[in-house]
C-alpha cells in the first residue's frame, strides 16, 4: 500500500490523543493537531545534502530557475559519497560541491569528516521537535533525536531549497514496543534485522515507525540511531524515538542549544498499531543475500564461509560498533585468508576509537583501515569483487549493491561480523565472547 | 468516434525491484543518459536497449525499495517508459517518480498482466485495460500529483512558475 489519498474514518477522529509523529508534523505546519491521512505543507527546519544527490544536481536546477536557497543557516552539506576522490568523475562531483559551498558561503559544511547521518547529529543539527529532510534514504536516522526526518530525492529537495517547505501525508504510527533488556552480544542492529525478517522491506508502508519500551529507552544515542537509520529498510517514512535525558545529554555534548524533550511523546490514548517484542530472548540475527528482510537467527546461517568482513557504514561503524568488534577481536588474529576492512563512520568516531585503543585492537587483529566515507556500502568507493562472500555491518545487501552482482553479502551486527572474521565463517558472536 | 486508445507494451518484472537494479551504484557518477543504459541490467539485460517510448513496466509488490536516488525513476523517464504498474511501491520512490514526471499506477491486480501484453491506460479513472478489455482499477492519485506528472515533473512546474519554457518530458 502506497496510498497517499486521505483515508476516510481516521480524519474524523479528533478527540483521541496524538502520536509523536502527529505532534511533530502539527508543529511544523503551524497547527494544534493533525489527523492521519491529511496532506499538509510543513516548514523545513533543516535540510541535509551530500555530494552525490546535493550540489551537482541542485546547482544547475537553481541556476536555471534563477532561484536562491531559502535560508542558508538551515542547510547542512556533507561530502561523504565520492570522497576520497579516486577518479576524474568523483573529483568533478566533489569539486562542484566545494565550489558551490564556497560560492554560496554555506555556514555548515562537513567535508570528508564522515558519513552525513553520523556527522550531522554529532554537530547538534538535529534536535527534538524539528522537521528535517535529507537527500539520502537513510535520513530517518534523525528520528532517533525526536525530530521528524525523512529522505527525499534531488528534485523534491530543490522544491525545499526554493520554498523552505514540503508536503506530506500525516502518517499512521506503527509502534515497535521492546520489553526487557538486550543480552550481551546482541545489539540494535539485531533488533532491526529481526523486525525486517518479520515485516519485510515494505512493512513500514511509508508510515511513521516509533521505537519504544524499556529496551529502547536503555539504548545509547548511537544504538538508537542504528534503529532509526534502518527504518528506511522497513519502508517507513520516519523512524522515531521519543527524546529523553539521553537525547538531551548527547546534544549538550554536541554543543547544541539547550533542548526540551518533554513535549515530544505519543499520548497514551493515541491511535496506533503496536507490535511487542522481548529484547531478553533476542538472538543475534543475520540477513542472507540479497535482501535485508532475508533475516533469521544466526544459527540458521552459522558455518557459511566468508571471504571479506566489512565493518563500515552509517549503520555499522560508529564508535560503539567499533568497540563491539574490538571486544571480539582483541588479542586475536582474523582467520587465515580473510580480509577484514574497517571504515569508521566519522573522523570523530575514529579518533575516539584510537584514543580508547579500539582501533589498535582491530589493526592488531589484521584489519585494513579504510577512509571514513560511504565507500563500499554505496558501491561507490572500493566495490567488492566477483563471486566473493562478504559479511557486513552495512544496511543493504541488494544484488550488486557493493559492486559485483555475483558477490554475496550477509548482514549482521559488528559483533557478528567480527566473529565471522575471527572464524572465517558465519558464527554466533556469543560463542567467542564467552 | 473516440480515437482508439494508445496501446502500451508490457515489460513484466518480479517483486522487490530495488533502486540499485534501476540505477546501479557504479553508474551513479554519470549523467542520466549513461545510467539509463545500465537500467535493470542484472534482471532484464535486454531492457535498456529493447524498451520503446510508450512501453510500460508491470511489477510485483514493493517496486523501488532502497535508495533515495531519483535517477532510479528518471532513467525510466529517459527511456520513454509511460508508466509503472504495481500493487505497491516504496513511498520514497513514489514521491520521486512524480517529481521527475514518471507516472506510477497502484493496481492490486497488476500481476495478472503478462510480459508482452498490449494494454491501455485510463488516467481519468485511473485504470488499466488488459488485452481482454477488462478494466483493472488503480488507486486514486491526488490531483496535485497528477498535475505534476502531466507537467513532466516538479522542475517543469517551477520553470513555468518562473515564466520559462517547460522542457519536453
Amino acid at each position: 500500500m502506497t496510498s497517499i489519498a486521505p483515508t476516510g474514518g481516521s480524519a474524523t477522529r479528533t478527540a483521541a490523543g496524538q502520536t509523536l509523529a502527529q505532534k511533530l508534523i502539527a508543529h511544523a505546519c503551524g497547527r494544534e493537531r493533525v489527523a492521519v491521512g491529511e496532506i499538509v505543507t510543513c516548514k523545513v527546519d533543516m535540510a541535509m545534502f551530500h555530494d552525490s544527490s546535493g550540489p551537482r544536481r541542485l546547482q544547475p536546477m537553481l541556476e536555471e530557475l534563477g532561484a536562491q536557497i531559502w535560508d542558508k543557516s538551515r542547510v547542512v552539506l556533507v561530502m561523504d559519497h565520492y570522497v576520497p576522490e579516486r577518479d576524474d568523475d568523483s573529483r568533478r562531483i566533489v569539486r562542484i560541491a566545494r565550489d558551490w559551498a564556497r560560492e554560496q558561503a554555506l555556514p555548515h559544511v562537513y567535508d570528508s569528516m564522515g558519513i552525513c547521518h553520523v556527522v550531522v547529529p554529532q554537530h547538534g543539527h538535529i534536535r527534538p521537535g524539528m522537521l528535517c529532510v535529507g537527500g539520502d534514504s537513510h535520513s530517518p536516522t534523525g528520528g532517533a533525536f525526536g525530530a521528524y526526518m525523512f529522505g527525499v530525492g534531488s528534485t523534491e529537495m530543490l522544491g525545499v531549497v526554493v520554498m523552505g517547505e514540503i508536503w506530506l501525508r500525516v502518517p499512521e504510527t506503527i509502534r515497535m514496543w521492546w520489553d526487557g533488556a538486550l543480552p550481551r552480544g546482541v545489539t540494535a542492529k539485531d533488533m532491526m534485522l529481526h523486525m525486517l525478517g518479520r515485516f519485510g522491506m515494505n512493512g513500514g508502508r511509508y508510515q511513521a515507525v516509533e521505537f519504544a519500551g524499556p529496551a529502547v529507552a536503555a539504548l545509547s544515542m548511537q544504538e538508537r540511531m542504528t534503529l532509526s537509520n534502518m527504518s528506511a529498510e522497513l519502508g517507513a517514512q520516519a523512524g522515531l524515538i521519543a527524546p529523553d535525558a539521553t537525547t538531551a545529554a548527547f546534544l549538550a555534548e554536541a554543543g547544541a542549544p539547550p533542548v526540551d524533550p518533554t513535549p515530544w511523546f505519543t499520548d497514551a490514548d493515541a491511535v496506533l498499531t503496536q507490535h511487542r517484542f522481548d529484547a531478553a530472548t533476542l538472538e543475534p540475527h543475520v540477513a542472507a543475500p540479497h535482501s535485508p528482510a532475508n533475516s533469521l537467527g544466526v544459527s540458521h546461517y552459522a558455518g557459511t564461509p566468508i571471504d571479506v568482513a566489512y565493518i563500515g557504514a552509517c549503520t555499522g561503524a560508529k564508535l560503539e560498533d567499533l568497540r563491539a568488534a574490538a571486544e571480539v577481536l582483541r588479542g586475536h588474529k582474523v582467520a587465515a585468508g580473510i580480509r577484514l576492512i574497517v571504515a569508521p563512520a566519522s573522523l570523530r568516531d575514529q579518533e575516539l576509537a584510537r584514543d580508547e585503543g579500539v582501533l589498535q585492537a582491530l589493526m592488531d587483529a589484521g584489519a585494513e583501515l579504510f577512509p571514513t566515507a560511504c565507500g563500499a556500502c554505496a558501491g561507490y568507493g572500493d566495490p567488492m569483487g566477483d563471486d566473493i562472500t562478504v559479511m557486513s555491518t552495512t544496511a543493504r545487501n541488494f544484488k550488486g549493491r557493493m559492486g559485483s552482482p555475483s558477490a554475496r553479502v550477509y548482514l549482521g551486527s559488528p559483533y557478528t561480523v567480527a566473529a565471522a572474521a575471527l572464524r572465517g565463517r558465519v558464527t554466533d558472536p556469543r560463542e567467542v565472547l564467552a | 468516434m473516440q480515437p482508439p486508445p494508445t496501446l502500451h507494451k508490457v515489460w513484466r518484472l518480479g517483486a522487490d525491484i530495488d533502486t540499485d537494479l534501476l540505477a546501479p551504484g557504479h553508474a551513479m557518477k554519470h549523467g542520466i543518459d549513461v545510467i539509463a543504459t545500465y537500467c535493470l541490467e542484472t534482471v532484464r539485460p535486454e531492457f535498456a536497449r529493447g524498451v520503446r517510448p510508450g512501453d510500460v513496466i508491470v511489477a510485483g509488490p514493493n517496486f523501488g525499495i532502497g535508495s533515495s536516488r531519483e535517477q532510479a525513476a528518471a532513467a525510466l523517464v529517459h527511456l520513454g517508459v509511460a508508466a509503472v504498474i504495481a500493487p505497491s511501491y516504496s513511498g520514497l520512490y513514489f514521491r520521486n517518480a512524480f517529481n521527475v514526471g514518471l507516472l506510477l499506477l497502484t493496481c492490486a491486480e497488476a500481476e495478472t498482466l503478462k510480459d508482452g501484453d498490449r494494454i491501455a491506460l485510463d488516467l481519468m479513472e485511473p485504470a488499466v485495460i488488459d488485452p481482454d478489455g477488462t478494466r483493472l482499477a488503480c488507486e486514486a492519485i491526488p490531483g496535485f500529483l497528477v498535475d505534476m506528472v502531466r507537467a513532466g515533473g516538479l522542475m517543469n512546474q517551477l520553470r513555468q512558475r518562473a515564466g520559462k519554457e517547460p522542457l519536453d518530458a
